[in-house]
Formats: structure tokens, C-alpha cells, sequence
């Protein structure tokens, strides 16, 4: 008896190893590993060839240090934060309102949906293409000001407007998403609640203020941490509307094709490290925070009720299967009734 | 099916609890899981207005990169926001008949369809492991891959290159997809998880009382009843893959080996004055994700909302 437990036990084991090592293998592999070795690498003055403790020379935290005076570098966090906040500013509230606009009951409001998931599924190399066209100076958006009697506005090379350039089609980009997500979270609000709310005469935007925003408050919070994750990292846009050169002097540069450029493209692979592991943290710290003093909430109620919801559920699972029969019996007797 | 609409319809606007369904139309309603059929009422001319006003937003600058590619640069340049007059369609032919665009097609229907198959396989598997196996790691394997979702790919991505350089794997297809399929990971593994939790303990008993292993409900039970999320997830994989850039950017060197968005970007720094090819070339180049998009849109936004519920 005991020895059937015992490989009993041994076979869950295997079990679990076999199906969850590869993926560990490769996560660990391609993802913990590269920021380990990062924060090794970024100690060394190298050029990425061999190895950095052969072929580099060791600098300890000079890297670092350099990185953090660099005003260019400086600028780049700045932009970064500007456009972490501003796309919270900006995008957070227009989602809310699009997202009920769309969650009317109206003919077609299927088709808007997906019209407006487009910009998020394109990718950023082809939009940034198109955007880079049409906001050149002699673009089809400045001849459309023309058109209506405003003056050309130089929207990309201008240092005190291509930030805002940069923010408006971050904000066209990734709205959709931030739409659907809201759309998600409005969906599992049960109806009930408003139609309780219409008996006591409650308006819409009453409704929307008591009932809505506060239980949409989860799916805010978490979209708000997938943008600011999201702004953080903020690489392919800017490289490819500006390019590796201008986007410092256009004042766009973010904290990514600062790397990039200072790293890869100059191979000073021990600097681009230690810049990436700079990213590294201050992604990292950011995230922490915020998951300390704002998700955590859903989170530690998500916890606690993990155990509740199973009872919960096999309860309702009994209830609904009474309620079926009483149903069908009801029916059945309303049929006899008919007859 | 009219008097299934029916019920469905009186469902929605009377009591729920206190309806007596019909005998027909009972195995129809909401309650049951069932979609409602979607016969709204036309909206408020309000709502149409703000909804097009959106739309129009969202849709405009896609749309010229189109029609750009249906004009002549001398159309382009006296006449930038117009429309194309009169069509042209040498650019779509010329960029149809280029083996560099075929060549980076099939380059990125390699990685994406790989990376999905990659991340799906791998991402469904341990979260089964954490969704229904109870043992003492598995808080902290979710919370380890988790916590990857906090790092994109951009923080390590010099270090990453160095690593795919380093095995041997710089300049090959193989080089992307494998971290690809690591940073896809978490995302996955977060929308599986609940998935896979909240398929019912009885099930599993029954399985088991047949003579079914662990793995044998895997295998029959968990694989056809997580198709949905695995759905959601393969295409959300399949876009993200289809779209990279930065990682495609620093592993990949020699042209035979481009995905579509480097083809994009050099094919555009080279015939920068070719405005209207360039056009011609992007347009064709964001098709298939688009179309992928719009098949299966209903299913990404289903696994969304599953996903935020929890």
C-alpha cells in the first residue's frame, strides 16, 4: 500500500517535471539569464568580442556612472517618463468614454470594434511609415490645415512639438486596446445593478459614475500597468519615424533607443549593458510600487478568494441544476396547461 | 431558431428568475451559456456620430497607406492627402512580382507560426502543471513566470543578443524564435492559468473514474476544453511575432534571412523617393496580420474578457 503511494508520488513528480521543464528551460534560458549576465557584462569596457573579462577591460560601476551624468541620457528618461504620464493622462479617459459609447446595444457596433482594434494589430514599423508621411512637412496632414486656412506646423523635427507629435500617435496606436480592455471589464459588470439602479431613478451618467467607474476600477488599474510597462520600453516608434540620429535632437529619444544607439550601434556592448540593466531596474522599481500601493489590492482579494470561489462555484453549479429541473417541470406543466 | 431569439429576447427584458420559459426555448437563454442572438436595435444618431468620428480616427492613416499605393509619386507629391486618380496598380504588381517580398513573407510566417506553436505547446503545458497539480513550487513558478511579463524584451535585449550570439544562433530564423518564445511566455501562462483552473474538479474525477491518467485528461479533457484561451493566445502570439522589430533588428543581418518589418524599413530607406511603392509595399506587408485580426477577432476579445474576469 505504502509503495503504490510512494511511485504514485514519484509519477506526479515526473509528471510535473517533464511538463514544466521546457518551458522553464527556455524561460530561463532567454530571459532570467540575458538580465544576469547584463548586469556582469556592465561592468566591463567591451566591444562583444569573446569574452568581456579577456578581451575587456574591467571598469566596475564606471558604466554606471557615465550613463547616469549623460545629459542625453538624462533627456531620454525624461521623454520616457513624459510619455509614460501622458499616455496614462491622455488615453485613460477617452478609453472610458469610447469604451461606453461602444458599449451601447446598437446595429453595427461589431464592426466599430474591430475598426477600432485596427492601429493596435498594425505594427509599429507600418505605422510609423505611414505617419512619418503624412506628418512630413509637405504631408497630407499640413495640406489639410492649409486647406481650411491654418498655417504648416513642422510636426516632427520641431523639438517643442514633436514630443507631443510622438504622444498623439502612441495614443491613436494603442487606444484600441486600452478600449477593449475597459469594453472587458464593463461586460462583467452584472446588469442587474443598473436596472436597480433605473428603479431608483438614477441617470445614465449617475449610473455611470456610481456603478461603472468604481467597478471598472480593477481593469483600470491593471490597464494602467500594462501602458506604463508598455511606455517604458517604448523602442520601434521613435526609431523608425526619427531614426538612431534625430530623435535626440528632435527631443523624442527614450530610454530604450538611447541603448540602443549608445550600445549596439557604437558595439560598446559593456555600456549598452549597463545602460539596459539601468532600464532593467527602473522598470522594475516602478512596477514594484505600483504593484505595492495600487494592484495589490485586487491582488490579496484575488487571493483570499480563490478558496471561496471554489465552494462558491460548486454551490451555484447545485443551484442551477435545481433550478433546471424546476424549470423544465414548470415547463412541462405550462404545456399540459396549453393543451 | 425565430422562437429561440424570442426567449432569448423576453429573457433580457423581463425578470429572470421568475420567466417560465418554454419548452423550446429554454436550452437557448443566457443563463445557459448560450449567445443571445445579435439583433440590436439601431442606436441613438449620437452615438453613430461619435462611434464614426472614432472610427474614422483609428482608420484614416491605414487607409492612406492603401490608397498611396494606388497613386503616382507626382500624385503623392502635388496632391498629398487626395485620393488615387486615376488608380494605378503597377506598384501592388510591381511588389508582387519581387521575390524579396515573398522571400520575407515566408521568413515571417516561419517565425510567427513556429513561435505560436512554440509558445502554445510550452505555455499550456506548465500551466496545466500550475493550474491543477498541488505541490509545493507551484506559487512560486507562477509567480516566476509572472514576473517576466514586468520585463519586455527591450531591457534585455543587448544581453539577449549576446546570449543568441553566442549559441551560434545570430542571423537565423531560430535566434528569434526561441526567445520570441520565451518573452511570450508569461502572457500566455497568465491567460491559461485561470482558464485551465476553472474547468470543473468533477470532470477530473470522471475522467479519473474511467481510468484515465493525469496526463490522459490532459490530453482528452484539457486540450479540446482550453481551445478558446489557447485560441486567444495563439493569435495574440501570432501578432505580436508577426509585428516584431527591435529583436529581428539586432539578430538578423543578412537580407535572405528578413522578416517583413525590417523589409519594410530598408525597402522604404531605399526607394525613399519611391513614396508610392513604399506605400505599396507596407500595406501588402500588415495584410495577413489584419486578416488574421478580423477572423478571429471575436475570440480575442472573448479570451480578454475571460482573462479579466479571472
Amino acid at each position: 500500500m505504502k509503495k503504490s503511494k510512494n511511485s504514485g508520488k514519484a509519477r506526479n513528480n515526473f509528471e510535473i517535471f517533464v511538463l514544466s521543464a521546457p518551458a522553464i528551460i527556455i524561460f530561463v534560458c532567454f530571459v532570467i539569464l540575458p538580465i544576469i549576465l547584463g548586469a556582469y557584462y556592465g561592468l566591463y569596457k567591451w566591444k562583444g568580442f569573446g569574452s568581456p573579462s579577456v578581451n575587456g577591460t574591467f571598469v566596475g560601476l564606471h558604466n554606471y556612472i557615465v550613463a547616469l551624468k549623460d545629459p542625453e541620457f538624462q533627456a531620454a528618461i525624461g521623454h520616457t517618463f513624459l510619455i509614460m504620464i501622458g499616455s496614462l493622462i491622455v488615453q485613460g479617459p477617452l478609453a472610458v468614454l469610447f469604451a461606453l459609447l461602444l458599449n451601447q446595444k446598437f446595429k453595427g457596433r461589431g464592426l466599430i470594434r474591430t475598426l477600432i482594434f485596427v492601429p493596435y494589430v498594425v505594427s509599429e514599423v507600418i505605422v510609423g511609415t505611414g505617419w512619418s508621411l503624412l506628418l512630413q512637412k509637405t504631408g497630407a496632414v499640413n495640406q489639410i490645415l492649409n486647406s481650411i486656412g491654418l498655417p504648416s506646423i513642422d510636426w516632427l523635427a520641431d523639438s517643442k512639438i514633436a514630443i507631443w507629435t510622438l504622444l498623439a500617435v502612441i495614443s491613436w496606436k494603442y487606444i484600441g486596446f486600452a478600449v477593449i480592455l475597459m469594453l472587458a471589464g464593463m461586460q462583467s459588470i452584472p446588469e442587474d445593478l443598473y436596472e436597480a439602479a433605473k428603479v431608483d431613478g438614477a441617470s445614465f451618467w449617475q449610473m455611470q459614475k456610481s456603478i461603472t467607474l468604481p467597478l471598472l476600477a480593477p481593469t483600470l488599474r491593471i490597464w494602467a500597468f500594462l501602458s506604463m510597462i508598455g511606455s517604458l520600453q517604448l523602442f520601434d516608434l521613435v526609431y523608425i519615424i526619427w531614426g538612431e540620429y534625430v530623435s535626440s535632437t528632435a527631443g523624442v529619444s527614450t530610454m530604450a533607443t538611447y541603448m540602443v544607439r549608445e550600445g549596439r550601434g557604437a558595439s560598446n556592448y559593456g555600456y549598452g549593458s549597463a545602460v539596459a540593466l539601468i532600464i532593467f531596474v527602473i522598470s522594475m522599481v516602478i512596477a514594484l510600487v505600483y504593484q505595492h500601493f495600487v494592484l495589490n489590492r485586487d491582488l490579496d482579494g484575488a487571493l483570499a478568494e480563490e478558496k471561496k470561489l471554489n465552494k462558491r462555484k460548486a454551490r451555484e453549479l447545485k443551484r442551477r441544476a435545481k433550478e433546471n429541473e424546476l424549470a423544465q417541470i414548470a415547463a412541462a406543466e405550462d404545456e399540459s396547461v396549453v393543451k | 431558431m425565430t422562437t429561440a431569439t424570442l426567449g432569448a429576447k423576453t429573457s433580457r427584458h423581463s425578470n429572470r428568475k421568475n420567466n417560465k420559459p418554454n419548452r423550446q426555448t429554454k436550452k437557448y437563454l443566457k443563463q445557459h451559456g448560450y449567445r443571445v442572438s445579435s439583433k440590436s436595435p439601431w442606436g441613438n444618431p449620437i452615438v453613430y456620430f461619435f462611434s464614426l468620428i472614432l472610427v474614422a480616427i483609428c482608420v484614416t492613416p491605414v487607409l492612406y497607406i492603401i490608397f498611396g499605393g494606388f497613386r503616382t509619386n507626382a500624385q503623392i507629391t502635388n496632391d498629398p492627402a487626395g485620393m488615387p486618380n486615376p488608380w494605378e496598380v503597377s506598384n501592388y504588381v510591381d511588389v508582387f512580382t519581387s521575390p524579396t517580398f515573398w522571400q520575407e513573407l515566408a521568413n515571417s510566417l516561419i517565425v510567427a507560426v513556429c513561435t505560436m506553436v512554440g509558445v502554445v505547446v510550452l505555455g499550456i503545458m506548465v500551466s496545466f502543471v500550475i493550474a491543477r497539480y498541488h505541490f509545493k513550487y507551484s506559487k512560486a513558478m507562477y509567480a516566476l513566470f509572472s514576473a517576466g511579463l514586468m520585463f519586455p524584451m527591450t531591457v534585455a535585449i543587448t544581453p539577449l543578443y549576446l546570449m543568441v550570439r553566442n549559441l551560434g544562433l545570430a542571423n537565423s530564423l531560430l535566434g528569434i524564435i526561441l526567445p520570441q518564445i520565451a518573452f511570450g511566455l508569461p502572457q500566455t501562462i497568465i491567460i491559461l492559468v485561470p482558464f485551465l483552473q476553472s474547468i470543473p474538479l468533477e470532470l477530473e474525477e470522471a475522467c479519473m473514474l474511467d481510468g484515465c491518467s493525469r496526463l490522459g485528461f490532459f490530453w482528452r479533457m484539457v486540450i479540446p476544453l482550453a481551445m478558446p484561451g489557447v485560441a486567444t493566445v495563439g493569435i495574440l502570439t501570432f501578432v505580436s511575432s508577426w509585428n516584431s522589430y527591435m529583436l529581428p533588428l539586432f539578430v538578423l543581418s543578412s537580407e535572405n534571412n528578413y522578416t517583413l518589418p525590417l523589409g519594410v524599413q530598408m525597402f522604404s530607406s531605399q526607394h525613399s523617393v519611391d513614396t508610392a511603392k513604399v506605400l505599396a509595399f507596407t500595406s501588402l506587408a500588415m495584410l495577413p496580420a489584419l486578416i488574421c485580426f478580423t477572423i478571429f477577432q471575436k475570440r480575442i476579445v472573448g479570451g480578454l474578457t475571460g482573462a479579466v474576469k479571472g
